[in-house]
């Protein structure tokens, strides 16, 4: 740890680092631009100059700029220097000369680092008096809106777009001051990823066009840390809201998982929550025989007491409902009455997955582990699409490797542009194996095309070779053992090998196949990880709480009375099943905050309040409990689900749920009642106010308007709501201190608005939160059990000409039910079509086929997809608009 | 579309570069010689044969000044504005110039028949002030000679 | 005599350059033949860096000394990269094109000496693309000499292979700076790198890269051939050779001569050039191509070599000058120069992108009569804030050096043009 010298401050550091991180992780504030904590060091923009000085005698030095100058022990740096400060302030004259100015109405507005950093370079007045340079702007989809003349030439969004995420459709052109960072023609950013740039670009070049459509300042919006609703990665966010609209979605910085990004399904799927299909009121559905009547909430609990007087409870979960709501239904319910509400083959999946992370020897990688791995390989996942932040860190691993080569000559890991010199030519120990191309192909050394039980067969050749390693090289002629041979040789060598797999093929044999890989690399004393994919946010706490499926349900016939959680039954099993089962039961009660096929079904639909609206706990795919608050209070009369289903217990005459005051203390009791959650409890202070000075304000010290709101109803401002469930309040008043780790509801610090001040709550930039990030990891592996066991292989099924079997198609947007909610994402899903490789020998991309499946006839679009397996069709998950079939399937080409 | 020459042209190009990216400026140009100028549709073919995005692709031919992506005339002149040019009476060469062919810098004549646009130090200083037009250096040039110069393109 | 200017004492300008066979004839490819059949590559490097040969393009850096840091022996990596700098953009500058027009086989040999030296089995020469009279005679050269054993593998069977392949630039004066130069060869945007990494050990494809100039490595042959004694005694200085000079202006006979190392500004300007046309006065000349300080008629016995410009306030550049007379206004001058800085800045500082035009929008204000007073403080803040070490690459300090000069000795020119609201000079 070297000791540096800044502004004559002795300052110990972590090693490594370069001056401009030291002086930021020392509590110094210092301007910069092209430098980011994700992105590291290219020199360009020329802010963070300091002086250098030799020696303590030194009294001339040099200027240097801190983010290329390595933070050596003895440096002895001036950031008050006058010619240091002199310069500084040059470079933002610079920058400024041709920016428009424009705060007033720009959207990065009081979230600006341009500002901050004119501010604190002390720029005030304008000498030059010359016109300014003007550009076209672009439409880049709906996403992200582009304002050029904002742009001060940082490079970072091509540098985090291009290089970091690997797009192709994002650059600079043209040359001197000139340039323009766009796209080759008007058309949505392609990349996953896009909407980070809404944060990457320190100024309202690239700003999040969802939010602008909702006109708002950023500093008066209402925050709260929250997780990420869409997938399983349990990402940590911040949304905002005004008016009681959700209105944008923001990272939460969270070391291990999502670091800096969220993908652009977790930015913009937050629309869900302001849908037109919210169920705002209580709702007499009378499955759909006769328009809803709404009802007020005690109308609806009273009639809910009726239909659960002497009848038999079915409670079904959810995937996508917090870990309480699930508890409390099963309260609610009893135990042997509780089903998971999973389709058959996810119950079966993530049961898979939660035992060979609880019983076997390999531990759970988090993302920033995955990132950190040094040979990895991916059994059958788009994990691009159906785990896109896994995908961002698994793009990381060609960086990664080029750093350690770096090192050999003395070249730190932040000097990015030597880096990737070295990067270009070296392909990461990636291996993809899949049905079809995947998104990350691009950087793979070796990839491979093939159905499911050819991926079986693979990953038994792959454990073959790890069994015998010494054993000659496979047949090159069959691409399966080659690559198998290639890959197992490349995890071999691994310290720390990582193997990805998951769910989206509805195959657990894959996911044994990939445990038992990792299973044999552990035996051989390699630091082996494995990343296992599941589908939805609430995935993993189902898993933990083992409830039967929803198949378990229906087989035990016509139901008594039934009460469906935040699930629409109709994309969890075949819907003609599905819809008679509702139509025996005698009664059906949902809560929901969208309105679904199965509310329609329903007699009572109960608004449940969006994920958004209350606190919740979130055990992600590594095994993570985090707790989410809610950002706003429901708007009356919805309510968090589990407090309707304690008021449902109450109702029907029960009181031994009335003991649940806050949601800890529904946490608490599933601590006490299922093992797997023991330490939930420990996860955030207790609710009670965290200090004296009360609670965390939700609203920023510069929230505005906030007695003119709601004036047109009333001129008195109303008292903020209270939340019991939270340490924070829906005000500006209350405790201003530090804000602990997973109570943060902004990142600010005087003269830093913008998320860029993160590093004031990091230990050192890029580093932990105050030294630990939120969240717990509920499971260690048991080492129980050596599950070196291969699954059986699977016998490929005898298909006759102009039959495909299906393979799932999943869609980072369309296939994941809330965000397709949000219109945004809605427009870059995919139109309802069938997947064909490209020989398949019939139809060409955009071709009507007729096909059979089952009973069904349909026709479809075909779509060419790149590498899918001959004798595969894609048939795309949770897409709207495509015909209900239950997989696995076979289609027959119609003539 | 590009012939399938071309195509071949630009591999054999590529193969004398590590990254088959590496080849894009030269293939370019060479389309370039054989059309006149790089149009959108022309670039995409060409990124598509080397495996890069046209964005990517035109991220590096815009940096360039002498990859057209604007349509030229048959005739391109580049005059010299560098500072030895300059000396020796670039402004006074310029006006005549554009008065001559009735354009401004940057511009086509009506006839498609020259662009001109001005361009840095052509390394003919010793013969200042200078232009080329097309593949061909004219040095020590005065407005008598570019009239000369210029009637040799008139058919 | 002919021994004295080794570089051009094949070149008769008006006549094509020398096939293959009369290269041959008049001594050509013998150095190689010597050094491929007697010598390591580290007798080579020593022999360049004991002939105390420095760069001729613009830096000064001693040869040997570049060559010595690439990484030799059987741990070092087998691809390595030679790269020749035949960007030559920089404004007042036609030094190389004369070699490379002239004696393209000269070249060739001295690239695979140099690519011997480092071991190198690839080499590129980066040649700008309105040299297209040089393009079509080096592709013929390089054609010639693969035929004739010279490029390829196993030269003249000495198991040392060498791949050499020309490539012509789109055009970009930044791509003459020797990082931009290797990303413009990898097919990239023309942005200088940072340093370190430095190419000798991280290069072209993250492998060790030598860059040298054009007229440094057609020295090599003619150091091989005569030994390093010979070539520092061709000098009038310590620094080993001969140089091309070149004049520009208005002067009796501008052109571009070979002669010792170290003759002064005068013996250029009065002998080789022949004095300012008739009518003229000397008001300033810049010494070695566009970036580089103004000096004037008290300097006319600077001796033109590496120290001796430096030690007057300047440096030696390209060696290249252009005579400024007194009818040729000096802020008109400086405008013409900041204007195709700015234009060629490739865009990745911030000082360079945003600062260069800026200035370039100022002292054209002035020259057309729209300066104002405070103009003189933003030009002269600048000429420190753009200096070395404070944008990524040399670009924008080598524009900082004539305005430096020309604000140090012809401020009052400046002052005119405010106070009359005009130029004085037209
Ligand atoms: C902006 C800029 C332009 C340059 N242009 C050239 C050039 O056109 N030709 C050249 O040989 N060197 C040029 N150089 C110098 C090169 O960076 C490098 O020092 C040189 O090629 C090394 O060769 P040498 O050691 O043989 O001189 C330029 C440098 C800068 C900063
Ligand atoms: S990766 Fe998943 S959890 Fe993370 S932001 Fe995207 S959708 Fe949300
Ligand atoms: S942050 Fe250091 S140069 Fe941009």
């Amino acid at each position: 740890m070297p000791t540096i010298y800044i502004d004559n401050r002795p300052c110990t550091v972590a090693a490594g680092l370069n001056l401009l991180q030291a002086c930021l992780s020392s509590g110094f504030d210092l301007p910069y631009f092209c430098w980011h904590p994700a992105l590291g060091s290219v020199g360009a923009c020329r802010q963070c100059a300091v002086k250098r000085f030799k020696d303590e005698k030194d009294t001339r030095g040099e200027l240097v700029m801190a983010c290329l100058t390595p933070a050596d022990e003895g440096t002895r740096i001036a950031i008050n220097d006058p010619e240091a400060v002199q310069f500084r302030a040059g470079v933002i004259e610079w920058l400024m000369l041709n920016h428009p100015h424009d705060c007033p109405v720009c959207d990065e507005g009081g979230e600006c680092h341009l500002q901050d950093m004119t501010v604190m370079s002390g720029h005030t007045y304008r000498r030059s008096r010359f016109p300014k340079r003007t550009h076209r702007n672009q439409d880049l989809g709906p996403f992200i809106n582009h304002e050029m003349n904002r742009c001060i030439q940082c490079y970072r969004c091509v540098r985090f777009y291009h290089d970091y995420a690997g797009g192709t459709d994002l650059n600079v052109f043209a040359c001197h001051d000139h340039l323009f960072f766009g796209r080759f023609e008007d058309g949505p950013l392609e990349s996953e990823f896009s909407g980070n740039l809404v944060e990457i670009c320190p100024t309202g070049v690239f700003t999040d066009r969802t939010f602008k459509a909702h006109s708002s300042r950023k500093w008066d919006l209402q925050t709260a840390p929250s997780i990420c609703p869409h997938c399983g990665l349990g990402c940590n966010t911040l949304p905002g809201e005004r008016y009681g609209e959700l209105r944008r979605v923001r990272n939460r910085y969270h070391h291990q998982i999502n670091g800096y990004f969220l993908c652009d399904r977790g930015r913009y799927g937050y629309e869900y929550a302001n849908s037109d299909r919210r169920i705002r009121q209580p709702l007499q559905v009378r499955r759909g025989q006769a328009p809803a009547t709404p009802l007020t909430a005690e109308a609806a609990l009273a009639q809910w007491a009726a239909m659960a007087k002497g009848a038999g409870l079915i409670g079904i979960g959810s995937p996508r409902a917090s870990l309480e709501a699930n508890f409390a239904l099963r309260r609610l319910v009893g135990a042997e009455n509780f089903y998971a509400g999973l389709s058959e083959p996810d119950a079966c999946g993530l049961e898979t997955v939660r035992a060979i992370l609880t019983d076997g020897p390999v531990p759970s990688a988090t993302l920033q582990g995955a990132g950190l791995s040094d040979a990895a390989l991916v059994l059958g996942e788009d994990v691009t699409q159906t785990a896109p932040l896994l995908a961002l860190n698994l793009r990381r691993l060609r960086y990664r490797k080029a750093a350690v080569m770096a090192a050999g000559f003395q070249l730190p890991v932040w000097n990015d542009a030597g880096v990737r010199e070295l990067a270009q030519l070296n392909l990461p120990n990636l291996f993809i194996a899949a049905p079809h191309a995947t998104r990350l192909d691009d950087e793979a050394a070796g990839t491979l095309h093939v159905p499911v039980p050819e991926l079986l067969r693979f990953a038994q050749s792959v454990a073959a070779v790890l069994d015998a390693p010494e054993a000659p090289a496979a047949d090159p002629g069959d691409p399966v053992t080659a690559l198998a041979w290639q890959s197992a040789q490349a995890l071999l060598k691994a310290q720390r090998p990582l193997v990805v797999a998951g769910m989206a093929l509805g195959e657990p044999a894959l996911l044994q196949a990939a445990a038992a890989i990792a299973a044999r690399l552990k035996a051989m004393g390699r630091g082996a990880e494995l990343c296992l994919c599941v589908p939805e946010a609430g995935s993993m706490g189902l898993a933990l709480m083992q409830a039967r499926a929803l198949t378990a349900a229906m087989a035990r016939g016509a139901a008594d009375t039934l009460v469906i959680l935040e699930n629409d039954l109709w994309r969890r099993s075949a819907p003609e099943k599905v819809k008679a089962w509702l139509a025996q039961a005698r009664h059906v009660v949902v809560l929901d905050h969208l309105a679904t096929a199965t509310t329609a079904a329903a007699d009572l639909a109960l608004p449940a309040a969006a994920p958004a609206e209350t606190a919740g706990t979130w055990v992600n795919n590594e095994g993570r409990a985090q707790r989410a608050y809610a950002v706003m209070p429901p708007a009356d009369p919805a309510r968090s689900s589990w407090r309707w289903l304690q008021a449902m217990a109450r109702s029907a005459g029960r009181v031994d749920l009335n003991g649940w005051q806050t949601i800890d203390d529904v946490a608490a009791e599933l601590a006490r009642t299922l093992p797997p959650f023991q330490t939930i409890t420990e996860l955030t202070p207790a609710v009670t106010v965290p200090t004296a000075a009360g609670k965390l304000p939700r609203q920023s010290h510069r929230y505005s308007g906030r007695t003119a709101m709601n004036a047109q109803r009333d001129v008195h401002e109303p008292k903020p709501p209270a939340d019991p469930d939270a340490p924070l309040a829906f005000s500006m008043e209350g405790f201003d201190g530090p804000q602990p780790p997973g109570l943060t509801t902004r990142d600010w610090t005087p003269g830093w608005n913008s998320e860029q001040a993160l590093h004031k709550f990091q230990g050192e930039t890029a580093g932990l939160l105050a030294h630990h990030d939120p969240g717990r990891r509920l499971i260690a592996p048991a080492g129980k059990r050596q599950s070196l066991q291969m699954p059986p292989p699977a016998a490929s099924p005898k298909l006759a000409a102009g039959e495909f079997q299906l393979v799932p198609l999943h869609f980072i947007f369309g296939s994941e039910e809330l965000s397709m909610a949000a219109p945004a994402v809605a427009l870059r899903a995919p139109k309802p079509h069938v997947g064909l490789g490209p020989d398949n020998g019939f139809a060409v991309d955009g071709q009507a086929v007729w096909l059979r499946i089952g009973d069904l006839l349909t026709e479809q679009i075909v779509r060419i997809v790149p590498g899918l397996a001959p004798g595969l069709m894609g048939w795309p998950v949770g897409l709207a608009g495509m015909p209900p079939i239950v997989l696995p399937a076979v289609a027959r080409v119609e003539q | 579309m590009l012939s399938a020459e071309e195509k071949q042209e630009i591999a054999a190009i590529a193969a004398h570069y590590e990254l088959k990216r590496a080849a894009g400026i030269d293939a370019l140009r060479m389309v370039q010689r054989h059309r006149g100028w790089v149009s959108d549709e022309t670039l995409r073919d060409v990124a598509e044969v080397l495996e890069m995005s046209p964005t990517d692709l035109d991220s590096v031919a815009t940096f360039y000044n002498l990859i057209f992506r604007r349509p030229v005339g048959r005739h391109v002149i580049l005059i010299c504005d560098s500072v030895s040019c300059w000396v020796m009476g670039y402004d006074n060469l310029l006006d005549h110039l554009q008065r001559r062919l009735g354009i401004g810098l940057g511009q086509t004549t009506s006839d498609g028949r020259f662009t001109l646009l001005p361009h840095v130090c052509l390394g003919a200083c010793d013969q200042a002030p200078a232009m080329m037009i097309d593949d061909q250096l004219y040095g020590c040039l005065d407005a008598e000679k570019i009239d000369a110069l210029l009637k040799n393109f008139e058919t | 005599m002919q021994l004295q200017r080794p570089l051009t004492q094949n070149i008769h300008p008006g006549r094509p350059p020398l096939s293959l066979s009369a290269y041959e004839a008049a001594g050509g490819y013998q150095a190689l033949r010597k050094v491929l059949g007697t010598m390591t590559p580290q007798q080579v490097t020593a022999a360049v860096l004991e002939a105390n040969l420095r760069g001729r393009g613009g830096a000064g850096f001693p040869t040997g000394r570049k060559w010595s840091f690439v990484p030799m022996g059987p741990d070092a990596p087998r691809t390595k990269y030679l790269v020749i700098n035949a960007d030559e953009m920089e404004p007042a500058t036609f030094k190389d094109r004369l070699l490379l027009e002239g004696d393209p086989h000269q070249l060739i040999e001295g690239i695979i000496i140099g690519a011997y030296a480092i071991q190198a089995p690839m080499a590129y020469i980066f040649l700008r693309t309105t040299y297209t009279e040089a393009f079509r005679r080096i592709a013929a050269a390089i054609a010639e000499a693969r035929v004739n054993g010279y490029l390829g593998s196993n030269i003249l069977g000495s198991g040392f292979s060498l791949e050499l392949t020309l490539h012509a630039s789109a055009g970009r004066y930044i791509c003459g700076e020797e990082t931009a130069l290797l990303n413009a060869l990898e097919g990239k945007r023309a942005n200088p790198r940072a340093k370190p990494p430095f190419p000798p050990v991280i290069g072209l494809w993250g492998k060790p890269t030598v860059a040298n100039n054009v007229e440094t490595i057609c020295n090599v042959p003619h150091i091989l051939n005569h030994g390093a004694a010979w070539f520092r005694g061709l000098s009038r200085v310590t620094d080993g050779g001969t140089k091309i000079y070149g004049v520009s202006g208005k002067v009796k006979r501008p052109g571009a001569w070979e002669l010792p190392l170290g003759v002064t500004i005068r013996e250029l300007l009065e002998e080789q050039a022949g004095g300012l046309r008739d009518g003229l006065r000397l008001r300033a000349i810049l010494p070695g191509g566009a970036s580089t300080d103004l000096l004037t008629p008290d300097h006319l016995d600077v001796v033109m070599d590496f120290n001796g410009v430096a030690a007057a306030g300047s440096r030696l550049g390209t060696g290249t000058m252009v005579v400024v007379d007194d009818r040729t206004c000096i802020v008109g001058l400086t405008a013409n120069l900041m204007r195709f800085f700015a234009q060629e800045s490739c865009g990745w500082c911030t000082p360079c992108r945003e600062g260069l035009p800026w200035l370039a929008k100022i002292l054209t204000a002035i020259e057309q009569g729209r300066g104002e007073p405070e103009d003189i403080a933003v030009l002269k803040e600048h000429t420190r804030l753009l200096g070395p070490g404070r944008t990524f690459c040399a670009l924008a300090p080598g524009a900082m050096e004539p305005l430096q000069s020309a604000l140090k000795y012809f401020e009052e020119d400046f002052m005119r043009h405010i106070r009359e609201r005009r130029c004085p000079w037209r």
